[in-house]
């Protein structure tokens, strides 16, 4: 017999009784009054920045500028600039020197800060953590309160890869002390358009 | 055995200060948790659906493996099955065999270390880089992490400090945080651009979509994965859970279990792999069928690694990780390690008060402290323990099932102190070594009862 | 009330006054006592140590002495929690589960069944409470720090009785003192630094006493404050509820 039949054999020998799966009320679950405001403190206090914009002029006028100043950045939103579709091909060698990325999410916790983007929204999976400094976009309206709803918002099997990204890149490994950017960006500042 | 918890650990307390550290260390961890709990007025009802998620899991594991399977291999996953550490470290070797690889670079996964995959790949020429920071400072000093969510915990800044300004020639002395991550950032950083094969562990299988999710803070699963042409992710298969949906659940208690965090920085799904790259999964056993079926233990396969045990327990906290002599140390590890070697491991159920926090703190609910107890039965059942504690045992069983001569023993200036836990099973008087000994006094409660009480 | 008393077999040899105590406040508060004579130890020593299979002999004896009473009460946490959890019987199982339903932990006696409310007992001195794991998180006498449910404490509630006291918190509240049975041996070096460093913040706080519901904690503890030479003493809760001045 293979492994796999072995395995599953003992498996179906050795479980208990079958034990029903649970009701998860959603209902019951964490409200805010203010989901931007418990979003925006959550983010900061785990080392992200949050600004909360009108329109997407500032972020234009950024993408704007870091292009003249020469800066390598990888812009993956439509509606703010040219995309750099070539991110698709580059390797990770070359993706290792971007600055700054800019990438839309979809839906964003307030009880954690995280945010949610799909492949889609990345052009290459190696953009939102192998970027300097990551700028998230995000919609208030998608900011929802906890993670069960943002669970029910997002459907994580319809691509081939999907991330929740709660600020930097963080580690606490040398004596618990917390230090931003270890292997990912370096800063993440997420713009919620109001 | 070769080494016991109880020794192992009296050379860690012998430095004083450095426990000290160590536990209060910990012990801010274990705040940093409850402060994040407090944070969800539905914490206890969180941990419930927890639990029961798992329960349902472990009692419709086969059926949830087989459309596990059927969904991954369907998403283009390659599903790979292995009974034991061995057969799990071959089918990694065959891959990279494959492909000649040379640059390896891993994440932090349990497993691995469980099935001590780096070794095995070392005997045959091939060095993995462990990328998780903590991981790393520990393979450049060639010790196993003492922890399973902070691998270097045991280390003080100076510790790392040196180690790096030997590997990774940093300043001399420089015992800043910020500088020497800094320099680990720089060092993986390469080693992630160059790497053409990336290994990860899993934190959750979705049953109903053949995914996986992978939680780190620092980016190093992410970085490897989306690199590397090859990805092998490498599973015992209780991290599976039946629906996508109960993602929500668990990521809710991980962080805060662990770290204190709400969520980790990077929580990854992955469904697919990229176009032009490979996407191995390794599903393991290796012990796991057979504590299924142990009734009193199989719960100790909720276990979602959070580590929170290890943070609240007051001996950990206080022996450190290398006292455990195992992969996963703390209370989780000393129900699961039994299982997989009852004769090394027979000194871990013991090394516990049996205070009960371990269970208090458990995002899964396992009762670790009940299971420490049950395992110390079986250990003794199955004559893993040493003969003179036995005889002290049976001396013990006799005074006290009879009450003459408890009595008896107890008449002699309380003679009776040789029969108590806390004096047999040593030769030196153990207690008296830093303790000093209650007072004998001439009365028992008995003797005063019946001049006192009884006419 | 009719009440069986069952005194440890620690207490009742090293720690007699304490089930002096325990009898002499459950009297005052009008309960008719009895001491079952034949009564040794419940077993525990030798089922914490993975030796269940030889606490037989206790259990048959445990049996013997204490069926057919109403209320079984024990100034000890720990030993209650042993017969609630373990008592066992082949030939008996019924009463066994009777006993192990009907066998109450001194300070949940009084709160619970006895609903007292008043103490006319003075300690005029400072106190810091050490719970016993076995007490608080086995038997629920007192809320827990890793658990997100309301506070409350049934020996505290009884300590805030007693006139005159000063109850000083610790720091960390419900950690364990390290004696654990047999760990306290066979774990020397863990379990005495454990006791130490509950000492530690019990003298930070400055107090005169530390108190507890389980001898065996205070047990470990007095033996490490002897050894040092500290100041702070060691009592029994039974005792400062016991205490008129």
């Amino acid at each position: 017999m293979s492994a796999r039949e072995n395995i599953l054999k003992a498996i179906a020998m050795n479980q208990p009784e079958l034990a029903e799966l649970p009701v998860i009320d959603i209902a019951s679950t964490i409200r805010y009054e203010d989901s931007y405001t418990q979003f925006k403190t959550v983010l900061e206090s785990i080392g992200g920045k949050v600004e909360l914009i009108s329109d997407l002029t500032v972020l234009k006028e950024q993408l704007i500028s870091d292009r003249l100043n020469g800066k390598f950045v990888v812009n993956t939103i439509e509606t703010l600039g040219d995309v750099d579709e070539k991110a698709a091909f580059l390797s990770a060698f070359e993706l290792e020197k971007v600055e700054k990325g800019y990438v839309k999410g979809t839906v964003g916790v307030a009880e954690n800060g995280a945010v949610w983007i799909y492949e889609s929204q990345m052009i290459n999976r190696l953009v939102p953590f192998i970027c300097q400094h990551l700028i998230l976009v995000i919609e208030k309206k998608n900011i929802v309160d906890n993670l069960h709803q943002a669970y029910e918002k997002i459907d994580v099997s319809k691509e081939g890869f999907g991330v929740f990204i709660a600020g930097p890149s963080k580690t606490a490994d040398i004596e618990q002390s917390l230090v931003i950017g270890a292997h990912g960006a370096r800063s993440a500042t997420i713009y919620v358009i109001a | 055995m070769a080494v016991k918890h109880a020794d192992l650990a009296e050379k860690f307390i012998a430095d004083e200060p450095r426990t000290n550290w160590h536990d209060e260390t910990l012990w801010f961890v274990r705040e940093k948790r409850d402060k994040a709990a407090h944070g969800l007025p539905e914490w206890e009802q969180l941990r419930e659906w927890g639990s029961q998620i798992k329960n349902n899991t472990l009692s419709n594991l086969s059926n949830y493996l087989k459309e596990f399977e059927e969904k991954a291999t369907a998403n283009g996953i390659k599903v790979h099955w292995a009974s034991d550490a061995q057969e799990h470290n071959e089918i990694v070797h065959k891959i990279i065999q494959k492909h000649g690889i040379q640059k390896i670079v891993k994440s932090k996964s349990m497993l691995t270390e469980e099935c001590q995959l780096n070794e095995f790949l070392q005997h045959r020429g091939i060095e993995v880089v462990d990328t998780d920071l903590g991981e790393r400072i520990v393979q450049f000093r060639k010790e196993p992490p003492s922890h399973i969510v902070l691998p270097a915990i045991h280390l003080k800044k100076e510790d790392v400090s040196a180690t790096f300004h030997e590997h990774l020639q940093t300043e001399k002395g420089n015992n800043d945080p910020q500088y020497l991550t800094e320099a680990a950032r720089q060092h993986l950083r390469n080693k992630f651009v160059e790497s053409q094969l990336a290994i990860t562990g899993v934190n959750f299988a979705i049953a109903e979509t053949g995914g996986f999710v992978v939680c780190t803070n620092e980016g190093n699963a992410d970085m490897g994965a989306h690199t590397a042409p090859v990805h092998i992710a490498c599973m015992g298969f209780e991290k599976l859970i039946p629906k996508a949906a109960h993602l929500s659940v668990f990521l809710r208690l991980l962080a805060r279990s662990a770290t204190g965090q709400p969520i980790t920085t990077y929580s990854s799904h992955f469904n697919k792999p990229r176009s032009n790259q490979e996407m191995h999964l390794v599903i393991v056993d290796n012990g796991r069928s057979k504590q299924l079926g142990r009734e009193d233990f199989r719960n100790s396969l909720k276990c979602i690694r959070c580590a929170a045990c290890f943070n609240t327990c007051p001996v950990y906290r206080r022996s450190g990780g290398h006292s455990y002599h195992t992969a996963v140390a703390g209370p989780i590890g000393s129900i699961l390690n039994p299982n997989l070697d009852m004769k090394a491991n027979a000194d871990l159920p013991f090394a516990s008060t049996l205070c009960g926090s371990c269970t208090n703190v458990c995002p899964v609910k396992i009762n670790i402290h009940e299971q420490l107890w049950k395992w110390r039965q079986v250990i003794v059942a199955e004559g893993y323990v040493a003969t003179s504690k036995k005889i002290s045992m049976l001396g013990m069983s006799f005074v006290f099932s009879s009450p003459k001569i408890y009595r008896l023993m107890g008449k002699t200036a309380r003679g009776i102190m040789h029969v108590f836990p806390f004096i047999i099973n040593n030769k030196l008087n153990t207690w008296y070594k830093q303790r000093e000994m209650p007072e004998a006094p001439k009365d028992s409660f008995r003797d005063w009862y019946l001049k006192n009480r009884k006419n | 009330m009719k009440v069986a008393l069952f005194i440890p077999c620690y207490i009742d040899q090293f720690y007699p006054n304490v089930g002096i105590a325990t009898l002499q406040l459950l009297e005052k508060l009008g309960c008719d006592v009895s001491f079952p004579l034949q009564q040794t130890c419940c077993g525990q020593p030798m089922a914490n140590s993975g030796f269940a299979s030889m606490s037989k002999g206790c259990d048959l004896n445990f049996m013997k002495n204490f069926s057919g009473f109403n209320y079984i009460v024990a100034p000890s946490g720990s030993c209650v929690l042993h017969v609630k959890e373990h008592l066992h019987s082949d030939k008996h199982p019924d009463e066994a589960f009777l006993l192990r339903n009907t066998i109450y932990e001194l300070t949940e006696f009084l709160t619970d069944v006895l609903k007292v409310e008043n103490i006319n007992a003075s300690f005029p001195y400072k106190v810091g409470w050490h719970n016993s794991c076995h007490g608080q998180r086995g038997l629920n006498l007192s809320s827990m720090t890793e658990k997100m449910l309301p506070e409350f404490s049934k020996p505290e509630q009884l300590l805030k009785m007693v006139k005159g006291i000063e109850l000083r918190k610790p720091k960390r509240n419900d950690e364990c003192c390290g004696f654990g049975g047999t760990f306290c041996v066979s774990e020397e070096a863990v379990s005495v630094k454990m006791g130490k460093d509950r000492i530690k913040e019990h003298e930070d706080n400055d107090v005169d006493y530390i108190t507890g519901g389980d001898t065996s904690c205070l047990m470990h503890l007095e033996g490490i404050l002897r050894r040092k030479g500290s100041k702070v003493k060691t009592i029994h809760i039974a005792e400062i509820l016991n205490s008129v001045l």
